[in-house]
This record gives C-alpha cells, sequence and structure tokens, in this order.
C-alpha cells in the first residue's frame, strides 16, 4: 500500500536520510527503531511531506510520486488518506476536544457538521474521552491531550496513520493509556507506521520491526524474527543495549529519561 | 477663581465638544482602525507567507510609514497632493493617513503574533488535510489576533488620541471644537482640560472593553502557551 524507494534528505550539506527503501502492507503495524539522530522522524515527515525530501520515489494507494517533484494538489490529496500523530500531539489550541476531531473533516473533507460531531463523538468514545468533548487542551493531560489526536486521527478515516514518538512527550504513568488506545487501532487492523522508543510497543503489537541508524536502514524484519533472530551485528548490538539485562519496565522510563 | 461664568462657559462647551467628539472623533477612529486592521492582517500574512515582490514591498511601506510623523503625513495628503490635482475633503484624508499609518504600526503587532503561532499548529494543520488558506483561516489567525489583542487594543486607544491630529487639516473634531471655543472666550487652561478630560473619558470606556474582551478570550478557553 505505501512503498517508499531511496529516499535521501540532506539538511545543511548534513545527509540525514541515504536512500531508505520502506514497505508497508494494508493492515501492517510498522515500528521504526533506532538510535537518537538515525532519520526515522525526518523520514517520517518527508513521507508526509512536512519536509521536502530530495529524491525517491513513493507509491501510495497505487499512484507512484516522485519526491521532489510533487504538486500541492497531490500532497493535500494524499494527506486526505493519511493522518498524522505529533510527538507533541499539536492540539488545535483554538478548538475543544470534539472540535480539534471535527475540524478535518468539515474543513478539509466538507463533511456536513452534524455528521461530523458523529463521527467526533464515537471517535473521542473510542479513545475513553467522551466525557472531554467541550474541553480545551490546555484543560487536559498529556496522555489525553495524545489521545484526543489519535481519535482526530482515526476520525479521518485514513488509510494508514503515522505516528511520530507518540509517547516520547509523556509522564512515564501516562505512557500505558496511550500505547493502550494504539494497541486498540493495530487490533482493529488500522495500518500504521510508528517511530518510536517503546521497545516493548514494538515486540508486541507490531508486526514489523525496521532498525534505522545514521540515516539507512540496518534491518527489516518481522517483529518475531527482528527480536529473537537478529541478523544483522548492529542489531544485536543495539538490541542488547537497550534491554540490557534491565526489567522491561524500567527501559520505557530509562529511555525517556535520557532524551 | 471659578467664576460663574467660567462655569457657565464648561457646561456650555461641554456638549459643544462631545458632540464632535461623537459625530467625529469616533467615526474617524473606528473607520481608520478598521481599514489599518486590514491592513495590518494582508500586510503581516504577506511577510508570514514570504511572498516574492510582495514582501519587501511590504517592509518598504513600513519603513516609511513608522519612520515619518503622522503630521507630515497628514499635510502631505491634505495640503500636498491637490499639487497633482488629486483633492480629497478633510475626513477621507484623515481616514486615509490614519489608516495606513496604524495599518503600519498593526501589521508588525500582527506579524510578531503570527509568528508566536507555534509551527506545530501549522503542521498539524496540514495533516487532517487542510490547506494553507484554510490554517490560516482556522488556526493561525484566530490564535494570532489572541496574542494581538492587547497590543492591538492599546493601539486603538493610542489611535482615538491621535485624531485630534486631524485638526490641522480642517477637521472638526473635538480638540478642533475646543480650540473655536477658547478663540471666543479665552480661557484656554479650562477649556483644555475639559477636553482633555473628554479624551481620558472616552480612553477609560475603551480600556473597560479591552478588559471585557479579554476576559471574554480567556473563558472561551484558549490560553496563551
Amino acid at each position: 500500500m505505501l512503498e517508499v524507494r531511496n529516499i535521501q534528505k540532506s539538511f545543511d550539506g548534513m545527509q540525514v536520510l541515504k536512500g531508505v527503501d520502506i514497505d508497508v502492507r494494508k493492515g501492517d503495524v510498522v515500528a521504526i527503531l533506532g538510535p537518537s539522530g538515525s532519520g526515522k522522524t525526518t523520514l517520517l515527515r518527508c513521507i508526509n511531506f512536512l519536509e521536502q525530501a530530495d529524491s525517491g520515489t513513493m507509491t501510495f494507494n497505487g499512484e507512484s510520486y516522485r519526491f521532489g517533484h510533487i504538486s500541492k494538489q497531490e500532497i493535500l490529496k494524499i494527506r486526505k488518506k493519511t493522518a498524522f500523530v505529533f510527538q507533541n500531539y499539536n492540539l488545535f489550541r483554538n478548538k475543544t476536544a470534539l472540535q480539534n476531531v471535527t475540524e478535518g473533516l468539515i474543513i478539509a473533507r466538507k463533511i456536513p457538521k452534524k455528521q461530523a460531531e458523529e463521527i467526533g463523538r464515537q471517535a473521542l468514545e473510542k479513545v475513553g474521552l467522551s466525557d472531554r468533548c467541550g474541553h480545551y487542551p490546555h484543560q487536559l493531560s498529556g496522555g489525553q491531550q495524545q489521545r484526543v489526536a489519535i481519535a482526530r486521527a482515526m476520525a479521518a478515516n485514513p488509510e494508514i496513520i503515522f505516528f511520530d514518538e507518540p509517547t516520547s512527550a509523556l509522564d512515564p504513568e501516562l505512557i500505558g493509556e496511550v500505547l493502550a488506545v494504539m494497541r486498540q487501532l493495530a487490533d482493529e487492523g488500522m495500518t500504521m507506521l510508528v517511530v518510536t522508543h517503546e521497545i516493548n510497543f514494538a515486540r508486541n503489537v507490531s508486526s514489523k520491526v525496521i532498525f534505522m541508524e545514521d540515516g539507512s536502514v540496518i534491518e527489516s524484519a518481522s517483529s518475531s524474527d527482528f527480536f529473537n533472530n537478529p541478523r544483522e551485528e548492529r542489531t544485536k548490538t543495539f538490541l542488547r543495549t537497550i534491554v540490557g539485562g534491565k526489567a522491561e519496565s524500567d527501559v520505557t522510563a530509562e529511555s525517556l529519561y535520557k532524551r | 477663581m471659578i467664576s460663574e461664568r467660567l462655569i457657565h462657559i464648561l457646561t456650555d462647551s461641554f456638549w459643544k465638544i462631545l458632540l464632535p467628539g461623537l459625530t467625529m472623533t469616533i467615526p474617524l477612529t473606528a473607520l481608520s482602525f478598521f481599514f489599518a486592521l486590514i491592513i495590518a492582517v494582508v500586510t503581516a500574512l504577506i511577510q508570514f507567507a514570504d511572498i516574492k515582490i510582495l514582501k519587501p514591498l511590504a517592509r518598504f511601506y513600513i519603513w516609511v510609514i513608522r519612520g515619518t510623523p503622522v503630521l507630515v503625513q497628514l499635510f502631505i495628503i491634505f495640503y500636498g497632493l491637490p499639487n497633482l490635482g488629486i483633492v480629497l475633503p478633510a475626513f477621507p484624508s484623515a481616514v486615509l493617513v490614519f489608516s495606513i499609518n496604524e495599518g503600519a504600526y498593526g501589521a508588525e503587532t500582527m506579524r510578531a503574533a503570527l509568528e508566536s503561532v507555534p509551527a506545530g499548529q501549522i503542521e498539524a494543520g496540514y495533516c487532517v488535510g487542510m490547506s494553507w488558506t484554510q490554517v490560516m483561516r482556522r488556526i493561525v489567525l484566530p490564535q494570532a489576533f489572541r496574542t494581538a489583542f492587547p497590543p492591538l487594543s492599546n493601539s486603538l486607544i493610542g489611535l482615538m488620541k491621535e485624531t485630534s491630529l486631524a485638526s490641522s487639516i480642517t477637521v472638526m473634531e473635538m480638540f478642533m471644537s475646543a480650540q473655536k471655543i477658547v478663540a471666543r472666550t479665552y480661557e484656554p487652561l479650562a477649556l483644555y482640560i475639559e477636553v482633555g478630560l473628554i479624551y481620558l473619558l472616552f480612553s477609560t470606556i475603551l480600556t473597560k472593553l479591552q478588559n471585557i474582551g479579554e476576559k471574554k478570550l480567556n473563558s472561551y478557553g484558549y490560553q496563551k502557551g
């Protein structure tokens, strides 16, 4: 469904993406792992055109595009079939939780307001926030804000949802509620591409793992192969440093504080 | 010291000053501020969107207008333009100058307010499928207006007081009315204090309105930061 070939991106002469390939099939939950600065986030932002990649091609929903040669209309069209969940939630500060969910439906997709609100309420109910419809973002906790952001993403009925480190800005005790919602989405068959530091999520929820380092994909495998039989030496080193004999519950907290 | 005559002059002149205040100063302020806001938003958006050719023009406009006195601008439009065969009546001239002048200052306020909206808000708008125009209209401008509301309110109060300069191009507003009464009665101290107090009354009302407006924006839920 989503194929990215040889995507390249440089910032001020520094090559951040050195020709990365990605394949996502319908229903896949793909976790992108890798140390900070490996280009994971840039990759995700390039695929949704928040950054402009220098070169490469992309096939999405059977249509091919060349990075750097794509029109505004094409970008708009792709974005109406995708959704993006940010590390910092980025809820619209001047809108209530419900309005955050319905805004894109009413304004961009021209869905009638009543119908959009119906969809919005359902989406908020799904993430357990039906009692927070009228709250503004600053009245919600980080975990609640991120759940609204996920509701906003799924309400658009996208083909794929991109997650950019969705739990990295959260207090440790709030991570669980967000991961639970993501897990539920995955169980329902939503296609997801998730940049994350949550090893447990990659291990238990995702079907496929892509390990990136230094702007390249080091290893790409099914989740069980990746954790049980890593092929590459660098993957093994990475897994050792991350799991390193510690209790798994500590891993998420510790990787969070390192950031 | 305060004779019966003076009290009579003051009470008699109060309405004679207040009336042009209501019929001239306030319309002049309101019209100028309305057009200034439009100019400010357009000029700020041109800079924010980094539109080629137009952006240097916007900077040039702000540079010239902020760098020259309003009084000089009034004189150029009202006394100068007739040399080119362009004769504008006093009131429209004043509206024109105050709109352009206030627009330049307002543009800088709006630009700063637009830049204070986090980039993530714009990206989130794009990601739910909105176009640039939709993101500006629905997400960025409402937030920028919230930020710009206090400084713009200050500008409005400043503009209201500044309209007294229109007397120099024969607009019969409050200050000019006071001057005329002074010329007749030779009581400059009392009358100029009186007109000053009426300006103070107007500013006080505007300040109150500003406070109400800010409260309303806060109860609307959105807080800065």
